[in-house]
């Protein structure tokens, strides 16, 4: 500070300028990255959704919203649509209530805590496609373990991954277990970040039972955690492919067809790039609208200040 | 002890913690409108104690009584007690009406009731929503919250946070008051201030109140009683004067007043006749206490003062205070380093090095025996050989 307080005016000037290329050269292979990684690609599929360009076509034309017309009076579409939503819908609470009620009992427990995150954990950093024929083991109508235990009480398992009543639903149940462990680690995080004299300020203030002191404390102090997790969550579950792609393909029948799945059989199967565009540009649509939703209206909420 | 049926009594409370003993036997009684200061060195006990009080924790033996209703094993719920935390511990999702008014609501109002929207709609919730309103305003209004409800805790200053905490402590007018290190947070100025306050509050408030702190000069001059705490034990509970002036052991006499209390190693011979480094002190020990040998002399700074002869000493330094001086020295037979304060216009100049002679009223002079116990049955020689 006092050395750039004895320079003068247009030696300061210059020094200015010298860090500023010193910050973008410093910042340019970020920047280099983003650029080709991420900005491009995003506005080369903008500009795909607009056409009607499939792969190895010699030529391709402007089509405008053909695509997006398309979309909407596609069966297929509609039926991925619906089936992302009912994802998200049973994945996005079921993990995190699980996650928040393990997070509770381990904090609560005096031993193990380690191995218990561990084990919970164990989804997160195993590799979803290789745990996916575990899966379609575990669920398998005839030799699956499952069915078998069912099979025990007396009770005729569906095959659960070929019935278009179960599929989504199995396709769930296998989420949420992908999803758990990671949402537990943060709420274990958050819960550790309570600061202990606020559970003794309300036992002294009278709060009667456990669950009143989790609404009184617990509860609001965990708010920006339970906010991250819950835009992390829903975000991971919009995008749910790779279980879909080993074990259903989106079937029977598009039973468990989900948006992504739905782009990858557009952009690779049927070479339809244009269309595929179409499906990731509403794909963005709906992530951008969580942040969106995340950011504006519950930040607000959560934080205290 | 249980012969004071009011208020906070403690009996022989132990607590350990991974086999280390924190809490050795604690006793202590706080009447109901009293104000009794817990002061004593970092890690001594002091919040264990009140955590045992309040019901936060449990004591591994012992009993506590509030207003002689044994609590030991009650919840703090069921206590009729409220604490103030050294962190203040609001809500901080909670305004600063809401977070005073959340010890009447859990007492007063149905789990159904407190619901956040349906509960204002069910029967007899109203009226009881009603007066806690009126209960938590004159709350705040006593402590000049009454500005302030609608705001959350992250937008208040430590001072007036520290006030939420003391109006959501009072709001129901606890039969005993706990306040661990409410001060400590704040800056010198309004520490002072709320010094004061707090003092006016437990008067109109009436309870028994028990009050946890570092510093000396805030138990000193809040307490009715200042008890002194050390290793897990309390070693003396009396007034502040005569925690001062009169107390039982050594480490309460070194531990109350600043600068610290003048300590010099002395001997008790056969007449009881106590000597520092050979030289008569003047004081003598008499009666029952037949105790020879080693023994420790304590003067506090403004006992002694420079004499014509006495304690020989060499000058170190001196301090000006304004009001006061203090003279660092140190005594020539033993080395020990000594303080005295004096009066600024009777110092005359002393550089460092200069020999001193250090005299002393032997009535004022403690006399401590080698376990530090006070050897209080002492006279005065009548003919003081060293002044
Ligand atoms: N929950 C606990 N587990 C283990 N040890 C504890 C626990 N609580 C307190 N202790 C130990 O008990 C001793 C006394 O702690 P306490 O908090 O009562 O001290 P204190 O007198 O309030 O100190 P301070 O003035 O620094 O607040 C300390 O040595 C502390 O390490
Ligand atoms: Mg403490």
């Amino acid at each position: 500070m006092s050395d750039a307080a004895i320079l003068s005016a247009p030696a300061r000037r210059r020094g200015a300028s010298g860090e500023a290329i010193t910050a973008w050269a410093l910042g340019l292979p970020a920047v280099l990255a983003y650029l080709v990684l991420l900005l491009l690609p995003t506005l080369a599929a903008i500009l795909l959704a607009f056409t009607d360009y499939e792969l190895g076509a010699p030529a391709f034309a402007w089509i405008g919203l053909g695509n997006f017309t398309e979309l909407l009076g596609d069966r297929g579409f509609a039926q991925a649509l619906r089936n992302t939503i009912f994802y998200v819908a049973v994945v996005t609470p079921g993990s995190i209530l699980g996650a928040l009620a393990i997070a509770l009992l381990i904090e609560a427990g005096t031993r193990g805590r380690t191995l218990f995150r561990a084990v919970f954990f164990l989804p997160v950093v195993s590799l979803t496609v290789a745990m996916a024929s575990a899966w379609q083991y575990l669920l398998h109508p005839s030799i699956g373990p499952l069915n078998a235990v069912l099979r025990q009480v007396g009770i005729a398992g569906p095959a659960w991954l070929s019935s278009s009543d179960t599929v989504m639903w199995s396709l769930a149940a296998i989420g949420i277990w992908e999803n758990l462990g990671f949402n537990l680690v943060l709420f274990l995080a958050g819960l550790t970040a309570i600061p202990r004299e606020l559970y003794a300020a309300a036992e002294v203030d009278g709060a009667p039972s456990a669950w009143e002191r989790f609404r009184l404390v617990t509860w609001p102090m965990l708010g920006p955690t339970t906010l991250f997790v819950l835009t992390i969550t829903m975000i991971r579950s919009v995008r749910v492919f790779d279980t879909v792609k080993v074990l259903t393909q989106g079937g029977p029948n598009k039973a468990s067809e989900v948006l992504l799945h739905a782009m990858y059989l557009e952009g690779f199967t049927y070479f339809r790039l244009g269309y595929s565009a179409a499906i990731t540009l509403v794909f963005l649509a709906i992530v951008l609208a969580l942040m969106w939703l995340q950011t504006r209206v519950l930040d607000k909420r959560v934080h205290y200040g | 002890m249980t012969e004071s049926v009011t208020g906070i009594v403690v009996e022989n409370a132990t607590r350990n913690f991974a086999g280390q003993q924190v809490l050795k036997g604690v006793s202590l009684a706080v009447a109901a409108g009293e104000f009794v200061a817990l002061v004593g060195p970092s890690g001594c006990g002091k919040s264990t104690l009140m955590r045992l009080i309040a019901g936060i924790d449990r004591p591994d033996s012992g009993r506590i009584l509030i207003n002689g209703r044994d609590v030991t094993t009650l919840r703090p719920a069921a206590r009729d007690v409220a604490m103030v935390f050294q962190s203040y511990a609001l809500y901080p999702h909670l305004t600063v009406a809401e977070n005073i008014a959340v010890p009447l609501a859990m007492r007063r109002m149905s789990a159904a009731q407190r619901l956040p929207l349906l509960g204002r709609f069910w029967p007899g919730s109203q009226a009881r929503r009603r007066g806690i309103r009126e209960e938590v305003g004159s709350a705040a209004l006593a402590l000049g919250l009454g500005s302030l409800l609608d705001r959350r805790p992250a937008q208040l200053s430590g001072g007036q946070r520290q006030r939420v905490a003391l109006a959501r402590a009072i709001v129901r007018h606890p039969a005993a008051f706990l306040m661990d290190e409410p001060l400590s947070n704040l800056d010198a100025a309004l520490r002072v201030h709320t010094r004061r306050e707090i003092v006016e509050i437990h008067r109109r408030a009436g309870a028994a109140t028990l009050y946890v702190t570092h510093d000396q000069a805030e138990a000193l001059t809040m307490a009715d009683r200042v008890a002194v705490m050390q290793a897990g034990q309390i070693l003396q509970v009396a007034s502040p004067r005569a925690i001062y002036a009169d107390p039982d052991d050594l480490r309460v006499a070194t531990f109350i007043g600043s600068p610290r209390i003048n300590t010099l190693p002395a001997e008790i011979d056969g007449h009881g006749l106590a000597r520092v480094a050979g030289f008569p002190t003047g004081v003598r020990l008499c009666g029952a206490e037949r105790v020879t040998g080693a023994a420790t002399l304590a003067l506090r700074p403004e006992d002694l003062f420079l004499a014509d002869g006495g304690i020989p000493a060499t000058a170190e330094g001196l301090e000006f205070l304004g009001e006061s001086l203090l003279l660092h020295a140190r005594h020539v037979g033993t080395g020990t380093a000594l303080v005295l304060r004096l009066p600024p216009e009777l110092v005359p100049d002393l550089p460092p090095g200069s020999r001193v002679t250090l005299g002393f009223d032997p009535g004022r002079a403690l006399l401590f025996d080698a376990q530090g116990r006070r050897l209080r049955d002492t006279a005065v020689v009548p003919e003081p050989s060293l002044v």
